[in-house]
């Protein structure tokens, strides 16, 4: 009997206003509300509010039958709730079905666990609190930021109470094994390890509507027909994807939520699949194995690492100067500014000073605000440099001359 | 395959970037195995070897006593044909042609008769540009006669009437190669004799190559000429003579902000100026230099007094070969700043010396550099804080260069030639 496990990422960061090197001591507000707003105003028009309204539609419609998972992030929670709450109220009424899981990750979609221990316990406890609020549950699944993960993440998951956690089901870590089974991570005893398969969440997620696909058109029978081909080879198939493929990044007139609509009819045509969430099948299922992953995997680029965010020079010197600046942020005298520290934390500002055009340069490119990586450093260097001479006021910035 | 190439600037005859693209394609062409005669109206160093044939329309009735003429040529006559050939510049007015004329007899071998000499030549020689074309163009005509070829490639406007003239005769097909339009040179404030013989260059030739899809764009909309005949053939790099200066050192006090290139309208000059005060205001330690000349240095030189920051700015005037390597090789950063550069190879040669550059949105250049910071050359704030940020993030100007030394090696005028030997061979059948 095995299960399809749809887990979908939610997550828009707050884009930084253009702050120029004569702003720096001049001016202290860093976000581009209007481009943020705008953004995810359209994004909930295209993507947000159809998915959740067809989804709303097919969890009652299926009663129970089917199910799915989201992760979003905090800094997109905040946006719902500021720019666009009608999203928000529809995330609470698909989580009032009570088919639907929430997971946790870290509040500011951050690098945290790479830099600093206390500051990734500190924002997933923020973001824990803050889903129990809105959505009423207890999270006992966990995913880090971009499915970054390792031996040690699982690690620290678990001593939080996590019993299941999310990564990439990266060849790398795989080798001759399968994803579609569970996994408990080397050094963990309780919690166990879900790995994406990325070749049908990407069938979904990237390929849906490329006509030089050998498979286009992909229809839900097609699908259906390959998910029920592991019957007896798998257990549990994992669906994870960005959430903004249905409608944003595959566009309505794609077919997507036709694809969507039709799909869990689909797959239960055959009597010995089902739709569980992350818990449910960690539940269920005893690891098959134990899985070794002492490097990073992350499910990002080609390259499934870290390199889309700490890749160069540039990504490493904005970052470290970042969390430099730990303790400083933590004084109690800078109550006001620990949450600009955590905002300038999240992940898509290092991604988008990514230098390593030449093979994803097309999906770096689309998710990039600036014309330019370079563009990209200069404006964050700029504001940190701001954000520093605030924390010090006595002294000076990272990079300060004058 | 052979072709008859006219063109106005030939290293070492001069320094400009039209001369460095003649003398790169003209090496990828060679390369490539294609026969390539340049004319140019005259050339400065008959003795040194090149990989090309080169004429010199001065010499055209006795080209095959080319050494012996000019040896024998009296003093006089000497003179004014080397004064003449390097006048015929592509960026000239007939203000600044008239001007050059006395510079260039003062950097002369000095002469008995110097000061007559000046007065001579210009009493002599053609009052104006317009003369001076038509001039080598009778002489090109007279070259194509005599010669075999298969094709004639002209470079930028002053080569037009020669083309013409030389395609009328022997009914070999023309391809022009467009380096800048008048709009680059003038703005909106064209020369209508000039922007009229493009004009006729365009509809004349069987082909049209533009250095980049921004010059393109303006043969297409400003001479209306059919998008189909227009093929965008972007110019690369020669590295030959960068590995020699690799080692000269950068001075390590106070960092120095480089601008080299004419100073004119085009070249956008006075943002860099504007640009210099607002850095110099958060970093007064920086020193920013102006290399080159042209009709508004005086304009320049004028403002920075008036900003009060000439002793961190400097005007170098014209430099030669070896000065403008150094130069190079001393910065620590390149800008660009032109408001309107059909190609503009000289951020590339900065980069060769490991400069950073910022380069101006409205260049051709910018569409082949991916690792170069871009500014609108009007954003004189932008373009301060992008030189600030440069000087104060390393980590910017290491990324860059790093990316940059990748990018450059794959700019090289081989895969140009190849381009190009493609066109001819499609006009050839």
């Amino acid at each position: 009997m095995p299960s399809i496990c749809c887990y979908f990422q939610v997550h828009q960061p707050f884009r930084l206003r253009h702050y120029t090197y004569f702003d720096i001591g001049a001016r202290h507000d860093y976000e581009d509300e209007a481009k943020n707003r705008d953004i995810l105003r359209k994004v909930a028009a295209k993507c947000y509010l159809p998915a959740n309204r067809l989804l709303l539609d097919l969890l009652r419609r299926h009663e129970g039958r089917f199910r799915v998972s989201f992760s979003i992030s905090g800094v997109a929670l905040d946006q719902f709730e500021r720019y666009h709450p009608e999203t928000l109220e529809s995330f609470r009424q698909l989580a009032e079905t009570g088919h639907v899981e929430f997971l946790n990750e870290t509040y500011h979609h951050s690098l945290a666990f790479l830099y600093s221990r206390r500051e990734f316990l500190d924002q997933v406890k923020l973001h824990r609190a803050r889903i129990r609020q809105l959505f009423g549950q207890n999270a006992t699944a966990f995913r880090n930021t971009e499915l970054i993960y390792n031996n040690d993440v699982a690690r620290v998951a678990e001593e939080l109470g996590y019993r299941v956690i999310l990564a990439e089901g990266a060849d790398r870590i795989l080798g001759w094994r399968s994803p579609n089974f569970l996994y408990q991570p080397a050094g963990c005893v309780k919690i166990k390890l879900l790995l994406k398969n990325y070749r049908l969440s990407d069938d979904i997620a990237f390929r849906f509507s490329n006509r030089d696909w050998p498979e286009y058109p992909l229809t839900a029978d097609k699908f259906a027909r390959w998910i029920h081909q592991i019957n007896a080879s798998g257990e549990v198939i994992n669906l994870f994807m960005d959430y903004e493929t249905f409608g944003e990044h595959q566009w309505e007139d794609t077919g997507i939520f036709e694809f969507l609509r039709v799909l869990p009819s689909a797959l239960m045509q055959h009597p010995d699949f089902r739709f569980e969430t992350p818990s449910q099948v960690a539940r269920q299922y005893s690891p098959m194995a134990q899985l070794d992953v002492p490097r990073f995997v992350s499910w990002a680029d080609v390259e499934r690492d870290l390199t889309a965010w700490i890749g160069n020079d540039m990504q490493n010197d904005a970052i470290r100067s970042l969390y430099a600046l730990e303790k400083d942020a933590r004084r109690r005298a800078n109550a006001a500014l620990l949450p600009v520290w955590r905002s300038l934390q999240t992940s898509d500002h290092f991604y988008y000073m990514c230098t390593k055009w030449f093979a994803d340069g097309d999906v770096h490119k689309y998710f990039n605000p600036y014309a330019s990586p370079y563009d990209a450093y200069v404006n964050y260097m700029n504001i940190l440099t701001d954000f520093a001479r605030r924390l010090r006021p006595s002294g000076g910035g990272p990079h300060d001359s004058a | 395959m052979k072709v008859l190439m006219l063109g106005w600037e030939f290293p070492p005859f001069i320094s400009g970037g039209l001369g460095t693209a003649c003398y790169g394609l003209t090496r990828g062409l060679t390369q490539r195995g294609v026969e390539v005669l340049f004319v140019l109206p005259r050339v400065r160093d008959p003795q040194r070897r090149s990989h090309v044939r080169i004429l010199s329309a001065a010499q055209t009735p006795i080209p095959h006593r080319r050494e012996a003429a000019e040896r024998a040529l009296p003093r006089m006559r000497r003179l004014h044909i080397r004064t003449v050939n390097a006048l015929l510049r592509p960026y000239m007015d007939d203000l600044e042609y008239a001007r050059t004329l006395v510079e260039i007899e003062k950097r002369l071998p000095p002469a008995d008769d110097a000061a007559a000499t000046v007065l001579d030549i210009s009493g002599e020689y053609g009052r104006n540009l317009m003369a001076e074309v038509t001039r080598y163009s009778l002489a090109v005509e007279q070259i194509a006669l005599a010669e075999t070829f298969d094709i004639i490639h002209a470079h930028d406007w002053m080569t037009v009437p020669a083309a013409i003239r030389a395609q009328a005769v022997t009914g070999k097909p023309f391809v022009f190669h467009v380096h800048a339009v008048e709009f680059d040179r003038s703005g909106e404030n064209i020369n209508p004799d000039v922007y009229a013989i493009e004009k006729l260059g365009m509809e004349s030739a069987a082909r049209v190559i533009a250095v980049s899809y921004y010059t393109r764009n303006r043969i297409l909309s400003r001479y209306g000429i059919a998008p189909d005949k227009v093929t965008v053939a972007h110019n690369a790099v020669s590295r030959q003579h960068a590995e020699e200066v690799y080692h000269l050192e950068r001075k390590k006090t106070g960092k120095t902000v480089l601008f080299l290139g004419r100073i004119t309208f085009q070249k956008g000059p006075d943002y860099f100026v504007e640009a210099a005060a607002r850095v110099l205001k958060k970093m007064p330690d920086v020193t920013f230099v102006m290399a080159g000349t042209g009709d508004m240095l005086t304009r320049m030189i004028t403002r920075v007094a008036q900003l009060r920051i000439g002793r961190q700015f400097h005007f170098t005037g014209f430099l030669h070969g070896a000065d403008v390597e150094r130069m190079y090789a001393q910065s620590d950063l390149y800008v660009m700043p032109s408001v309107s550069e059909p190609f503009g190879i000289s951020p590339l040669e900065a980069m060769l010396y490991d400069v950073p550059v910022i380069v101006s949105k409205h260049s051709g250049v910018s569409e082949v550099l991916t690792h170069a910071l871009k500014v609108d050359f009007w954003d004189v704030q932008e373009i301060a804080n992008k030189i600030l940020a440069a000087l104060n993030y390393p980590a910017l100007t290491r990324e860059m260069m790093r990316n940059a030394r990748r990018e450059l090696r794959a700019l090289h005028w081989e895969a140009v030639a190849d381009r190009i030997i493609a066109l001819y061979q499609s006009l050839l059948g």
